[in-house]
């Protein structure tokens, strides 16, 4: 187990450098940028759904209360990029706590209703703001992020930025694995009554982690808005959080690689098979429904169990 | 996993590259909510490019349309963009269909110095102008001063309003608001409704009991129609308007005896049959007409038109500004009179949509069809 | 009072689909995440059976009826049981990658634009007290409650009602007492299906048919079947109307732009208060 993380971040390491001198295209880099964004989403649904058993399809409400604090802070009040990322994530934090608090109480189907419904909400204050949101025609002129004085105005300057970022973020995620909170989150999806009589406070841990994963998804949401630089409800609506899920369920749930090989196969595909046309829905769907028939594990299973015959976990 | 990668990006790279020619790349909403419009416009760019391929080409050299779908999706729009300009390399792109994808691409076209001739309504993605930013449809303001005036000639000054809460509804209710204090109009009631909604009464029943001189919708697909019914059932006297986005035969089809006596303001292209001979724009449009009708075997509707116009200003500033892009942006800014499928033409610096109120007709709706106002 | 009658009209549409949700739910504990596109799926077979091929009324229904069966047939038979792990998230996946595919096909058949399917009885306005209703609206209400009822009786009182929800409650023991779990499993969605074709096809007249109406059509409807109660046929139906009134509530007397928002906050309100909506069972969980 160790190992095979271990190698999994060198590999991501050296793909992201070696892509970068590669391939000057800016169209193949915007592409890992965006696979980079959907990971990240993607992981932070796996540690909610794949660890802590808290399925949610809401997450891109959090997505887009980052990118839109960020959008209406830098448009309407020119304030600094940099304190907008904080504020949104602040924002997303508290809102996730109080939408936690009585949501995660539910279960199962019904818990999944009720994310679907707060996104929808969330989804429709964007649209219905137009004042300050810019309604479902958008939000155009968000500010560029600059970093030591460097203004991160193209994809080349972004790619470095968020890889980094990504790179950090994947750190993260293995000490997460690695730590006692991980299994404390495996422990309570297992049961939940036997980690109570264990002394877990059940409800705490699981807003706790709710709150932080909808941190994180603001902050990604904020550079997202810096990135496009221009935001419209599109981007935060019940398919990207419907999408985020499939990306985790085929990439492995509970596995800390999960989440950025499905968020790589999901992303990356549909520009192979664009030529297709009418026929690209039928296609991807069917590679969805391919892979949750006959790879239980999702991808990350699939490449482990490969790699298994090689490294000794 | 990286030979799968090199695997990958050798298809992705394959996809539509070819030497020695023009070309030209297009974004449209092929699929998703927005795909009845998208459709009829890639298959008016399709039909118009393989008939200019056909006579020649431009001094011999064919143009190679490469056409992305954004599936109605601003990062998706994005995507294609980027890769028309980096692997495709375009000279122009036309598209995309819907505002939000056009505003999100706006950024990429001039970074990356692409002429973007955008077939999306509203007026924030010419304004501010930017050199290489084009539109062909009509401003929503300019159909909105259309039933204004028409509505003020007709002394009614109580005005209700309902639009559609997606892109379309949203720039065409900015406009009302905005234009109407110019004409002395007051908006008594301003109503939404979600363009996949099934039934409107509760909103229209409450626009009837503040009892407007005139009500107007603004929306586009199915859910105008289900509008017209409600309106029937709930028995209002006051008129119904609504925009040009519901100016199609489908429409009528959808909306069947409920849309008798509705008014609208429309393109050309909707009533071309029943145009005097004398009107300029219709050996055009009855050409346009006939082409794609017997191409496709359906009818042709004025989303198409947008894309039409977007070909033939392309053509025209390509044959007088060559293959350059910074010269096509120039030689777009300066058509002047070109008489298209939706109006006449007359870019400038501070105008990169050019169509003036002419371009618009008042309609109603008589027996199934449309009957020409004014 | 029209806001009532806006509601009853909305709301009918999602009962049918909260009902076809349950039918899955009660034997299989699962939601469908393709119950929309057996709606859509059902109106456009509609309009091919009636509009193009010109097939009488009753024709054109058994038809639609036929096809659909087969289609929940093939939906659980060549799919769901071949998916090799079984968890529930799986499951639920193999539905979403089937509706996409459902999806393309009905674009690729049946195109992009909304089709209008001709009305069943005669089209006209019917005054009630304090508002009006298409008689379309009528029908389709009657036909709820026709369905609730044919529904939670069978489930009740017949021998192969009480078998499907057997495998509900344990398939292990359902399968030691003799029950094809397979066989119900596989009937549960053919009558879904069955059931989401005659929601389509008898809606098409009021709201046409569009190919991506079945994404907002299973979203209400699973809302309704929560609020109702999961499992519960007489709650999805109640829940179906109640979501409609809320909807047309909030239309009526707030900027109607919002009415959504509000309905899904009421829904959220309902969950906290009773956690498995208001007529649902609680599943026994194994400690």
């Amino acid at each position: 187990m160790k190992k095979t993380n271990k190698l999994y971040l060198i590999f991501l390491i050296v793909f992201l450098s070696v892509f970068y001198f590669l391939v000057e295209n800016q169209f193949y880099r915007s592409i890992v940028i965006y696979v980079m964004f959907n990971a990240i989403n993607a992981s932070l649904l796996n540690i909610l759904f794949g660890y802590a058993g808290i399925i949610s399809l809401g997450q891109a409400a959090f997505f887009g209360i980052g990118a839109y604090t960020t959008g209406i802070l830098t448009v309407h009040f020119g304030i600094n990029p940099f304190l907008t990322i904080l504020i949104g994530a602040f924002i997303s934090f508290v809102v996730a706590y109080i939408v936690g608090f009585p949501t995660l109480k539910l279960h199962g189907h019904y818990l999944a209703m009720a994310t679907l419904g707060f996104g929808m909400i969330v989804y429709i204050l964007f649209n219905e703001f137009t004042d300050i949101t810019g309604g479902p025609s958008g939000l155009v002129g968000i500010a560029k992020l600059s970093i030591f004085g460097i203004l991160i105005d193209d994809e080349s300057k972004f790619y470095i930025f968020f890889s980094v970022i990504f790179v950090g973020f994947s750190i993260l995620l293995e000490l997460f694995d690695k730590s006692f909170y991980s299994y404390k989150l495996k422990f309570i999806k297992e049961s939940e009554s036997a980690s109570k009589s264990f002394g877990i406070n059940v409800s705490k841990v699981k807003l706790i982690v709710f709150a932080t994963t909808s941190m994180f998804s603001a902050v990604v949401g904020s550079l997202f808005a810096f990135y496009s630089g221009f935001i419209s409800p599109v981007s935060f609506s019940l398919k990207y959080s419907i999408d985020l899920f499939v990306m985790a369920t085929l990439g492995g749930l509970g596995s800390i690689t999960g989440g950025t090989l499905g968020a790589a196969l999901l992303t990356v595909f549909p520009e192979l098979i664009s030529n297709f046309e009418d026929y690209e829905m039928i296609i991807y769907g069917s590679l969805l429904a391919i892979i949750v028939m006959f790879f239980p594990q999702g991808i990350s299973g699939l490449i482990k169990k490969m790699l298994g015959k090689y490294v000794r976990s | 996993m990286k030979k799968m990668l090199l695997i990958l990006s050798s298809l992705i790279f394959l996809g539509g590259y070819a030497y020695a020619e023009i070309n030209l790349g297009a974004i449209f909403s092929v699929t998703g909510p927005a795909s009845y419009l998208g459709l009829p416009e890639k298959q008016t760019l399709e039909m118009l490019v393989d008939e200019y391929n056909k006579a020649g080409g431009f001094k011999g050299e064919k143009i190679n349309l490469i056409v992305y779908d954004d599936k109605g999706e601003d990062a998706e729009a994005r995507k294609k963009f980027l890769r028309l300009a980096q692997n495709d390399k375009v000279i122009t792109v036309i598209g995309p269909t819907r505002t939000g994808p056009s505003l999100a691409i706006k950024d990429e076209a001039q970074k990356n110095s692409i002429p973007l001739i955008s077939c999306a309504a509203s007026k924030v993605i010419v304004h501010p102008v930017n050199k290489f930013i084009f539109k062909t449809p009509q401003s929503d303001e300019l159909a909105v001063e259309k039933i204004y005036e028409y509505l003020q000639k007709n002394k009614n000054k109580k005005v209700a309003i309902i639009t559609s809460q997606d892109g379309f509804g949203d720039t065409g209710r900015n406009a009302l608001l905005a234009e109407a204090k110019n004409y002395g109009i007051e908006i008594i009631s301003d109503e939404r409704f979600k363009d996949t909604d099934k039934d409107m009464t509760s909103q229209l029943s409450k626009i009837a009991s503040k009892s407007p001189d005139a009500i107007i919708c603004w929306g586009i697909g199915p859910a105008p129609a289900i509008v017209a019914k409600n309106y029937k059932q709930l028995n209002i006297k006051a008129p119904l308007f609504m925009s040009h986005g519901v100016a199609s035969k489908k429409f009528l089809e959808l909306a069947g005896s409920a849309a008798e006596g509705m008014y609208l303001p429309a393109g050309r292209l909707t009533v071309v049959d029943k145009l005097s001979d004398k009107d300029k724009y219709k050996p055009i449009l009855m050409d346009y007409k006939k082409k794609f009708e017997s191409t496709y075997n359906q009818p042709v509707s004025s989303f198409g038109g947008y894309a039409y116009d977007a070909f033939m200003l392309f053509k025209l500033a390509l044959e007088k500004g060559g293959k350059d892009k910074e010269k096509i942006a120039e030689a777009l800014e300066n058509i002047k009179n070109y008489v298209g499928s939706t109006g006449t033409f007359n870019m400038s610096k501070d105008d990169h949509n050019g169509l003036g109120k002419e371009s618009f007709l008042m309609i109603r709706v008589k027996n199934n069809d449309w009957e020409i106002v004014e | 009072m029209q806001f009532f009658y806006s509601g009853l009209t909305s709301g009918s549409i999602y009962a049918l689909v909260a009902i076809g949700f349950n039918i899955i739910y009660n034997t299989t504990g699962l939601i469908n995440f393709a119950q929309g596109e057996f709606v859509v799926l059902g109106g456009m077979l509609m309009y091919t059976t009636l509009t193009i091929l010109g097939l009488p009324v009753s024709v054109a229904f058994l038809v639609t009826f036929i096809i659909m069966f087969i289609v929940g047939v093939v939906f659980e038979k060549f799919f769901l049981r071949y998916v090799k792990l079984k968890t529930e998230t799986n499951l639920i996946a193999i539905t979403i990658a089937l509706a996409v595919i459902m999806r393309g096909i009905a674009m690729v058949i049946w195109g992009r634009d909304s089709l209008a399917v001709p009305p069943y009885i005669e089209d006209k306005t019917i005054s009630v007290i304090g508002g009006s209703m298409n008689s379309q609206s009528i029908l389709v209400i009657i036909v709820c409650f026709f369905v609730a009822i044919i529904l939670s009786s069978f489930f009740k009182y017949t021998k192969y009602g009480k078998a499907f929800r057997a495998c509900y409650d344990d398939q292990t023991a359902a399968t030691i007492c003799g029950i094809n779990v397979n066989m119900i499993r596989m009937l549960s969605f053919a009558i879904a299906s069955l059931l989401g074709a005659l929601a389509g096809a008898i809606i098409a007249p009021i709201t046409f048919v569009t190919y991506t109406d079945g994404i907002m059509a299973g979203l209400k409807g699973f809302a309704a079947a929560i609020i109702g109660g999961l499992g519960s046929f007489w709650g999805g139906l109640f829940g179906g109307f109640a979501l409609g009134v809320i909807e047309g509530f909030f239309a009526f007397v707030l900027p109607s732009g919002f009415k959504d928002a509000f309905a899904f906050i009421i829904l959220l309100l309902i969950l906290f208060i009773k956690p498995t909506g208001l007529f649902g069972k609680k599943k026994a969980v194994r400690v």
